[in-house]
Order: structure tokens, then sequence, then C-alpha cells
């Protein structure tokens, strides 16, 4: 095959790409959309293996087979709660395949006596890319499974160590460009690895939607990087494609949270605050209620708003609201779903659980489009929510959360919160709202108060 | 050069496509854009097929094949399980 057909297989592929993020656009249109994809993936694939570059086959068709089986395995047995760990480590797999290739690219040009300036820069680039995202990736995982804690880390002087080691790691690039040599290549992945943990250990658990798309962003131009040490188009126009992706979430997710995003990525946030906030004020009344009562109340009730949040996820309360749904459905009572865009631990994670427990996504509706309603709805039921309806993003200028859009559930005639304690949500401030006349805690876990509110109605 | 003009203009096509991209779906595109990513397969299977005396080359390439792999499956299977959730009303 000569290079033109190769130019077009690639560009083909590059084109299915595109087709399957635009079948995004609608739930309808998606399963297709990925379909294209994955037939863009293959293609490249085939063709990269007819390659005449491509001597033995023995290293990549393990390479594949393994992956295979353990990629299909991983995909099928996943928890959908626990999708923003999954994200985050494949996010961490893509890092440290384009660390390896860009270590083995240079090895194999150097074989063939074909380094040259800008190929080296390219490879240190491709490198330190990829190691940032691999490191920074493993951390975010950690946090989100839990097994780092998921406070913001902050140490003095951090800035300016993370600060030194990026120069110091451009630096050696632009060094290796005049001295090629393959330890200055290992130490630039080196400083590379140790920034991608500084990066990600000072930010804290709920920043993560941030954090998970802005690796997402990485391993985009990581991909773009190698395609340019390997001048290939199909590598540099598919990593701008995920790269911007990552980018823009990265943007709809800060504009959510009120925060630009260097103050998101330089971390810290509620780290000083966090915990003795509610301890510390002066000590107020907040009502409180039984899941009877909130029971009567949704049964004479027209219109109903749920209003979930993380700690629907923790307790995997979905299906628990998957039967509330469809209590209230038989009673004729309109129940609709409120997301807001930075609800969970990554983009989209509340629609994702909702689909999985079956609720219809017509029923699901983003922030804009549902605030309006809040005024004529009788009952609001919150769970698991917390920073995302506090009013005091609206009314008080010295709150942290002053000017974050927020879903107005403080318009509505009634609002029940479902919360374990009075401990603040993330970002360590007391939620304003409980105070409210209309507002009424239930004290308990969210599956469990669920459940209890189902028997009620039904019985 | 040529890749330069590839890398800006995916950029826009990019930045475009990407806002049409319903909020809801924001999950299952990062977990696409994930699989899509580990495109560097390509650069993976130039390197673990280069033949060469070297060892080190080979399982360097191997590697990395195996990391890309295991994301463009995962990736993809983990998406169309998402996708197929998302369901109208009856």
């Amino acid at each position: 095959m000569n290079d033109n057909i190769f130019a077009l297989i690639y560009l083909i592929a590059t084109i299915l790409f595109i087709f399957g993020l635009k079948g995004l656009s609608s739930p309808k249109s998606a399963l297709k959309g990925n379909f294209s994809a994955m037939i863009g993936m293959a293609l490249a694939i085939f063709a990269t293996l007819a390659s005449p570059e491509v001597h033995s086959y023995f290293w990549i068709f393990m390479g594949i087979g393994i992956g295979l089986v353990i990629g299909v395995g991983v995909a099928i047995k996943i928890q959908m709660t626990a999708m923003p760990q999954l994200v985050a480590i494949l996010h961490s797999f893509v890092g440290l395949s384009a660390v390896l290739v860009s270590i083995g690219t240079y090895l194999s040009h150097e074989a063939r006596g074909e380094l040259n300036s800008v190929l080296l820069v390219e490879l240190g680039l491709g490198s330190l890319i990829g190691a940032v995202t691999f490191t920074g990736s493993i951390i975010a995982f950690g946090k989100l499974q839990g097994t780092i804690t998921s406070n913001p880390l902050v140490f003095k002087g951090q800035h300016y160590l993370n600060l030194l080691l990026g120069l110091l790691m451009f630096v050696l690039t632009g060094y290796l460009a005049f001295a090629p040599n393959v330890v200055i290549l290992l130490a630039i992945t080196l400083i590379a690895l140790l920034l991608g943990f500084l990066l990600v250990l000072p930010i804290g658990g709920a920043d993560m939607p941030v954090v998970v798309s802005m690796l997402n962003s990485y391993s985009g131009w990581a991909a773009s990087a190698t395609g340019f040490t390997l001048g290939n188009n199909l590598l540099i126009a598919t990593g701008a494609l995920v790269g911007s992706s990552g980018a823009i979430l990265s943007f709809i997710m800060c504009q959510a949270m009120n925060r630009s995003f260097i103050s998101v990525i330089l971390g810290g946030f509620g780290a000083e605050a966090g915990g003795d906030a509610a301890a510390s004020g002066p000590v107020k009344n907040v009502k409180s209620a039984s899941s009877e009562d909130v029971a009567y109340m949704l049964e004479n009730s027209s219109k109903v708003v749920i209003i979930p949040g993380y700690g629907m996820a923790v307790s995997q309360a979905q299906h628990a609201i998957k039967e509330l749904f469809e209590a209230l459905n038989h009673k004729k009572i309109d129940v609709k779903f409120a997301i807001h865009p930075v609800a969970g631990r990554m983009p989209g994670h509340m629609n994702v659980l909702l689909a999985e427990a079956d609720i219809p996504y017509d029923f699901v509706a983003e922030m804009e489009d549902i605030n309006g309603e809040f005024a004529s709805t009788d009952v609001v039921l919150v769970v698991g929510a917390n920073d995302i309806i506090n009013p005091a993003a609206k009314t008080d200028k010295s709150s942290p959360l002053y000017g974050m859009p927020i879903l107005d559930a403080y318009k509505a005639k009634q609002i029940f919160v479902i919360k374990r304690s009075m401990k603040p949500g993330y970002a360590g401030v007391d939620n304003a709202l409980f105070y409210y006349d209309n507002c009424t805690l239930v004290f308990g876990d969210a599956k469990g108060v669920c459940e209890k509110i189902v028997g009620s109605l039904e019985s | 050069m040529v890749g330069l003009y590839v890398f800006v203009l995916s950029c826009f096509v990019g930045y475009h496509v990407v806002w049409g991209v319903t909020p809801a779906l924001h999950t299952p595109l990062m977990a696409v854009t994930n699989a899509i990513s580990a495109i560097v397969v390509v650069g993976a299977i130039l390197v673990a097929g280069f033949q060469s005396d070297s060892m080190v080359i080979s399982l360097i390439g191997f590697f990395a094949v195996l990391l890309a792999s295991i994301n463009i499956f995962g990736g993809f299977v983990v998406t169309n399980r998402m996708l197929a959730m998302f369901k109208k009303k009856k």
C-alpha cells in the first residue's frame, strides 16, 4: 500500500471519530455515534498493522489480546457509581502509553540513526505530557476511590516547587534537542511524573469534576504530541479533538462553580474551613421530620422535584429513588429530576446513575431548564446534595459560594433534605437553606430514607 | 507544518462538536474520548513492531500496546453500556 492510501484511511478514521462525538448531541443518536467511533478505531489499527514499518507481530498481538480481555472484563463488571474512578484510571493508561511510545520511538530512531532536534523536542513533550497525565490520574483515581484522602493536601512553597519543576522540565526538553541522550529523556519523564502527583494532591474531592475533565484533556494533548513525533496526522487530529473536548468540560465545570480554572488547579479549596464551620457558628434551629411526614406531604402534592447529589452515589440510592419515582407516578403526581452541572464527581455523573436505575431521560432536567419551575413546585426532595442548593450563593456576599449558580430549590413551597448529619458540604459552609421556614431535614442514609418513604406511600 | 495545520483545525472542529453535546451525556463523552485518545496505539504498534535485536524496544512497545488496548476496549464497551441505559419514557 502506498502512503496516499494510508493517509486516506486515516482521514476516514478521523471523520468517524468526529461523527462519534457528534452523535452524543442526543441520547437517540449516541449509540450509533459510539459505533462509528469503534469502526474508526478498527480502521486505524488495521491500517497501521499493514504498514511496511511493522515487521514483527508477536508483541503487538499479545498486547492487543491481553488488553481486550482486561478492558472488556473491567468494562462489563464496573458499577456505574464507580465510573469516575474508571475514567480516571483509564486516563492514566493513555498517559503511560504515550510515555512508553515516546521512549520506544527514541530508541528505535536512535537505532536507525534518525534522531533530529525537532523530533527530540517532540519526544520530550510527548513524554512529559503523558507522564503528568499518568501520575495526575493515579492521584485522582486514589482520591475518588478513597484510598487517598479527598481533602486537599497543601504545604508551604508548593506552587514554587511546581513552577521550578515545570521550568526545569522545559529547559531539559530544550537541552535534549542538542544533546540526544536517553538519560535526559528519562529525567524529563521522572520530573513530569513527580509534577503530576504534586499538581493533583492539593485539589479537594468535590473539585474532581474539573480535575477529571482536565486530565481527559491532557490525555488528548498527549496523543497529539505523539502524533507530532510520528508525523502522523491521525494522531494529531484525534488528540486535538479529545484535548479540546476535555478543555471545554473543564470550563463548563468551573463556570458551574463560579471559580476560575487557575483557582481550582492551585487547589486548597475548603481546606481551612472544612468541618468546624457548623460547630463554631451559633446554634440555630433546624426542623427535622420523619420519612412518614415526607410521604404524607408528597402524597398531597401535585408537583415534585428531586435533586440528587453525590450522597445518592455514595449510598447507591438511585434504585430506591426509581421506586419512589414510580410510586409517585402511580399516584399521578408530576415528578422531575433537577441536575446541577457539578453534582457528583464527574460531569454528567448523576444522569448516568438515574439512567442506570431506568429513569427515562425526559424526566431529567438541567439547571437552566428547571430553575423557573421551582416556584410552582409543591415539594422538593434533596437527596445527598448540599452546596448546589445553598441560597447563600445568591444572598451572602461573604460566602465562599457567592456567585455560584444554584438550583433554586428554596423557592418551592416545601423542601425536604435527606442528610446523614449536620456536617457542611464540600465548601465547608453552613447551608442557609436549612434554616428557611419551608425547609425540613430528614436525617438518615439516602437509600434507607427513600425506601421508607416508598413503604409509607404504598401502605 | 502540515501537522500544525491539522492540529489547529482539529481543535476548532472539536470545540464546535463538543459544545453540541447534551450535558446529560457528559460522562459518556468522557468515556468515549478516553477510548479515542487511545489512538496512541498506532504509535505503540510501530514501536512494538519495530524489528530489532533489542528486547527492550519490543517490551516497551508491548506494554504501550497493552495499556492503549485496555483503554480502547474498556472505553468503548463501557460507553456502550452507559448509552444503552438512556431510555425515553415508554
